[in-house]
This record gives structure tokens, sequence and C-alpha cells, in this order.
């Protein structure tokens, strides 16, 4: 928890990458699409560029990016990269991820 | 390795098994592994888990043509690749010929956030990919656990696990997962036992009296028969290897060919042709009877007929004895630079018990000798307890008869009675002991050996003088004096003493012999003069008679002359009266 407090907190003009990895149409990768989608809409007024990929299409990519669990989101910037897993549903887990809480 | 009869059998359909390679492990097994099925290997750490699944998989591409996908969650890649080229593994090179391939997964839990449902599709990705882009056949999971420290959500976890092996089943690949032994009697931390239920071996690392045994245990194998003992297993520069302990069975076959024990008067003792081939020999006695140069004796025989022999040392350093055995003019050097003589000297606080087994066992498989020497068990004793030493003596007996090699145990006897035990109770196991006894008389000590039994053959009872000079070893025939067995001066004294007597005994022989020859001479002479008296008497007798006739002839004559001329009858000169 404490390292939380070290990652630099809401950069005004940075602007947020995120990466969202998926299993196709299950119910928890929507799930999860949906509710980040709300999350960032709330938050970060546009100042994201959100990927969103499906890992059935690029297999290479799981091992690069060490994914285990999914869904996953990667927070490439700013500051430190945070990697969330599940469906976003625990709102304030999703915020406090992406250092905006 | 048993043969035919059990083959002709009515066979049921077993269970198809995927060869590990891993020397010793196939034959506890059985054949190997459960094909397609997931194996769990348990341990605590550093017991040779990972090696044993990297080993599963090396082996499986290198020699039964099936590729193998490493999954690590404890290990990069790089670091196992470090970590099995000590062991001559070049997992580079496999990983280039597409044979193996090493995934290193990274779960750091302060990097995620959980923040909902999830599952563990990604791992099945990785790995599907993985197994279809080198079509393995081979999978293992090298601490699958480590899923359950990166992750929080314990019911999730759970149900993915027995999702993932149910996929690895589906998917037919033979996997190995393993998990660190856990708390009391789990055998894993997270009860993984649970999910892999169809074979499961155990690892253990023990440590007894400072000196640590790798052992192997299989704790269930569905469908199969398995060896249920604890196995001891070794890890040195070719991977594992594992020792079955030997087969209860009591069937080896059996030689009548003989060996000779290098000491020609010992071979005559026992029947005139020494031992049996493949016998187990023990030479017992008490500290400087002469052992380990019985021993040498026995080695430098078999070098000089051309076998192979192999020196287990676990006293002196083996140039010591080769320095040592100069002095009875046994020069073994000779044999080794020719190959056909191998030295092992270990202390035997280097290993438990069982691994000297395993090293023993390794080492002879691979030199392949005629002839064992162990000199001398009696060390084993300071790592083991005497029915562990005993047990262990057995295996290697076994073993060797398997093998027809021929063994020869020295061991140490403490005191100087003649105790119907060894120390390490091995004498019912032997099929031959030699006794070699201090036997102190006249202010000496001298050696006395005996035989004490040799199956299978006739033997001497005969206590006899083992003796040891700068020419080598001879046995000499004991002197029974009046006061008992006469050794060393003593026996030579009595030598002495016995031909001075034979001299004189000589002597007198021949005096008397003389006397003999001169009476009869005189016996002789005394018939030759009565001989020829009677002669003469005899002649003279004759001449009488001759006379006696002559004079008679003459009268008659001198009668009938005188009638006739009475009558005037003239007699012609024929005696014809002419009228």
């Amino acid at each position: 928890m404490t390292e939380l407090q070290q990652v630099p907190e809401y950069d005004a003009n940075g602007m947020y990458q995120l990466r969202l990895f998926v299993t196709g149409a299950s119910p928890n990768s929507t799930r999860a699409i949906l509710n980040l989608k709300n999350i960032c809409n709330e938050f970060l007024n546009g100042k994201h560029e959100l990927e969103i990929i499906d890992v059935h299409q690029q297999p290479l990519l799981v091992q690069q990016e060490q994914i285990v669990a999914l869904p996953m989101l990667i927070k490439k910037g700013p500051g430190a990269e945070r990697r969330l897993i599940g469906d976003m549903s625990d709102r304030e887990k999703v915020l406090r991820g992406l250092g905006l809480s | 390795m048993s043969t035919s009869p059990k083959k002709s059998q009515v066979h049921h359909p077993s269970l198809p098994k995927t060869p590990t390679g891993i020397i010793g492990l196939d034959e506890i097994t059985d054949g190997g592994l459960p094909k397609g099925r997931p194996t769990l290997i348990c341990g605590e750490a550093g017991c040779g888990k990972t090696l044993m699944s990297l080993e599963f998989l090396i082996r499986g591409a290198t020699e039964f043509n099936e590729p193998g996908v490493f999954m690590a969650f404890e290990e990069k890649a790089s670091e196992l690749t470090m970590n099995v080229a000590s062991l001559d593994f070049d997992l580079d090179k496999l990983q280039a010929q597409k044979k193996i391939r090493l995934d290193y997964v990274h779960i750091d839990r302060s990097e995620i956030e959980e923040t909902g449902e999830y599952n563990l599709e990604g791992l099945f990705i990785r790995l599907g990919y993985a197994i279809d882009h080198i079509k393995a056949k081979r999978v293992v999971l090298d601490t699958l656990e480590n899923l359950f420290s990166g992750l929080n959500n314990q019911t999730i976890l759970r149900a993915e696990l027995r999702r993932l092996f149910q996929w690895l089943k589906e998917k037919g690949v033979t996997a190995i997962i393993t998990g660190e032994k856990g708390e009391g009697p789990a055998l894993t931390r997270q009860g993984l036992e649970e999910y892999v239920s169809d074979c499961v071996i155990l690892l253990d690392h023990r440590v007894i009296n400072q000196i640590s045994t790798r052992r192997l245990r299989v704790i269930k194998y569905r469908g199969s028969i398995h060896g249920t003992n604890e196995y001891p297993f070794l890890i040195d520069e070719e991977g594992i290897s594992v020792l079955p302990i030997t087969s209860l069975k009591l069937e080896k076959e059996v030689s009548s060919g003989r060996i000779s024990s290098g000491i020609p008067a010992m071979d005559k003792m026992l029947g005139g042709h020494g031992f049996f081939k493949g016998s187990s020999i023990l030479v017992s006695g008490t500290a400087g009877t002469g052992k380990t140069s019985i021993a040498a004796y026995f080695a430098n025989e078999t070098c000089k007929r051309g076998d192979k022999c192999i020196y287990f040392a676990f006293e002196e350093s083996p140039k010591q004895i080769i320095r040592n055995m100069h002095s009875i003019d046994v020069d073994l050097q000779r044999h080794i630079n020719k190959g056909l003589l191998q030295f092992h000297a270990s202390r035997p606080t280097l290993h438990g018990l069982e691994m000297h087994l395993v090293v023993m066992y390794k080492v002879i498989k691979k030199f392949k000798p005629d002839v064992v020497v162990l000199d001398p068990i009696t060390n084993l004793i300071t790592v083991g307890s005497v029915s562990e030493v005993k047990a262990m003596l057995i295996r290697l007996i076994d073993f060797l008869q398997e093998e027809q090699i021929t063994v020869m145990f020295t061991a140490l006897t403490l005191n100087n009675i003649v105790n119907e035990q060894t120390d390490e109770g091995v004498s019912s196991l032997v099929d031959a002991w030699i006794l070699v006894r201090d036997i102190e008389f006249n202010g000496e000590r001298n050696r006395g050996m005996y035989i004490m039994k040799s199956r299978g053959m006739k033997h001497s009872n005969q206590v006899r003088e083992f003796i040891i000079t700068d020419k080598g070893l001879d046995l000499v025939e004991v002197y029974l004096g009046p006061e008992g067995v006469l050794t060393g001066s003593a026996r030579e004294a009595q030598k002495l003493h016995e031909q001075t007597g034979e001299v004189l005994r000589d002597f007198a022989v021949s005096s008397k012999d003389r006397e003999l020859t001169r009476k009869r001479k005189v016996l002789e002479a005394k018939i030759s003069n009565l001989q020829m008296e009677f002669e003469s008497a005899e002649e003279e007798l004759n001449k009488m008679y001759q006379q006696e006739e002559l004079i008679k002839q003459a009268a008659l004559n001198s009668r009938l002359e005188i009638t006739s001329r009475r009558r005037g009858e003239y007699r012609d000169e024929k005696g014809k009266i002419n009228d």
C-alpha cells in the first residue's frame, strides 16, 4: 500500500495509456470493458488511450506481457506500470490502481 | 528386467506410460509416468523437484523425441539454463531446435490489483500456444503453487487449477506439476494432490547424523503397480539416478566357475580352485591381520587374469594402498594404467549409506567389473546403524550377484574372541567367510587363518598360519605341538627339532642296517663252510664205495679165471670159453 502513495499522482497533462487484455466476448471480459469505459469517462475526461486486445488473436503478447489472469488492465503510464486483473467491478480498487483515488 | 514368463500371462490392457528416461525411475514406476495425465512431484525446498522434472523434459526431447514445455513460476529461463548447464544439458540448443520451450511466468502480488472476477485464461493461452508451437508431448509446471502467492482469490484459483488439469488431460500431454511440501501430513502447501490424483511422487531430503540422503517414493500411482519403498537417489553430473532397491526374489543365475584368490595355498584350502564366480566373500579379522593385503592380492590376481576390478576403499587413499602393497610385491599401479583396476576412495561420512550404495551402483554399472572389493565395510557403521548397514549390504550383494560379480568385503572384528557374528551381521549373507586372527604365543603375535564357511565346496577345516613377507602372502601348515598350536618361531623351532630327530633316526637306522649285513655275511660264510664239509664227506663216501665196487669186480674176475684154468679151458681174450 505504501507503494501506491509513491506513485506520482494524477498528472493533468499526461495521457493515460491503458491496455486491456480480454478473452473474446466472455462475460468477464464484457463486464471489464464496460466497467473500465465507465470509469474512464467519469474520471479521465478523455485523457486516455485505451487499447483493447483479444489475447486469443495475439497469443504471443500473452507471454511478452506476462499475463496469467484475465481480464487484465495494464497502465503503462503515467508513472509506474500497474496491473489490474478482474472485471473492474471493484471501482475503488481500480481507481487506486490507476492512481486516481 | 524380468523376462518372458510374465509377458506370456494374460495381459490386461494396462495404462499407457511415458518413460522418463531417468535412471531407475522407470523401473520403479514399471515403465514411466502415466501417459497423457498429470503427475505431482512434491517435496521440500532443494530436494530436486525442478531438476527431476527438467530432466524428464530433456530426456523426452533427446531420447524419446517428445518435445516439452517447461513453465517456470520460480526461476527465469536464463537461470534454469544456467542451473542445468552444470549437468551437461544444453537447454539453449534444445530450445533453438524447438524441442524444448521455456516460459517463465512472473507474478508479483505487489504489482497486481484484483478488481473483481477473473480467470487464468492467460495461462491457458500461453501454455496452449507453447504446446502447439513445438507440438509438445510433455509439460512441466514448476511450482504451480506460486500462483497462490501472487493471486488472492483462492476460490477462483482452485476452480481454475481444476480446470487446468482437466485441460491438460484433454490436450493429451504428460505433465509434471511440482509442489512444495506442506506443513504436517499435507503433501503440498495448497493441497495440489487433491487435483492431481493419478500419480504422486514424493521427494525427500533427509539429514540423519549430519549426513544427507535424497529419497524418492511413489505415493500413489493409479492403475499401475509400482514400487512402494523409499528409494535413494543421487544427483550428479549426469542428472538423477534412482536406485531401485533390488528385487526381493531370490532367483539369480549362479555360476559354478571358479576364480582364484591369488594365494595358491588358500585356493587349495577352498577345494583347490578358489572361490565361486559371482559369490560374496567376507574376510574378517582384528586390526593388522592383513585383510587389506588379502583383498589387494585378490584384486591383483583378478587383473592379472585380464578381468576388471573395482576397489572401494573406505579407509585408505588409493595411493596409500598402492604404496603399501608394494611391500608385499604387489604392483597395483600397472593394472590401473591398463584400465583394469579402478579405485574409489571415499570417507564413509561423505554420504549416507544409501548414497554410497547409489554411487557404487552407478560406478559398477558403468565399469562392469568382474570383481568388486569393499575395504572395509566396518567403517560404514559410522554412518548408519548395524541393521541399516546390513540392509545396504544385502542389496549390494543382491545386485552384484545379479550381475555375476564376485565381491570381497573386509571387516574388522573388534575383539579377539571369535564370535559367530561379525559386527555388520553379514556373515549369514556371504558365501565364503575367511577369518584371520591373531595367535599370541611364546611372546610373539602371529596370524592364523581359517575358512569359517564356504558354501557349496569342500574346504579345509584347518587353521593355517598366514604369513606376509616381501615376496607376498602365503599360508603354511600350523604345527600342533604338545602345548597347542605352534606358530612363528615356535613353529620354526619345532621344525628344527623334528629335523634333528630325523637325522638321528636316520643314523640309527643305518647302523642297524650295517649290523644286519654283517651278521648275514657271517652266517653265509658259516653256511658255505658246512656245505663244503658236507661235500668232502660225500666225496669220501663215494670214493670208498667205488673202491669196494672195483675190488668186488676184480675178485669176481680172478675167481672166474681160476675156475677156468682148473677146467683147462682157455679163455680167449674175450672171456669166451673155447673148447
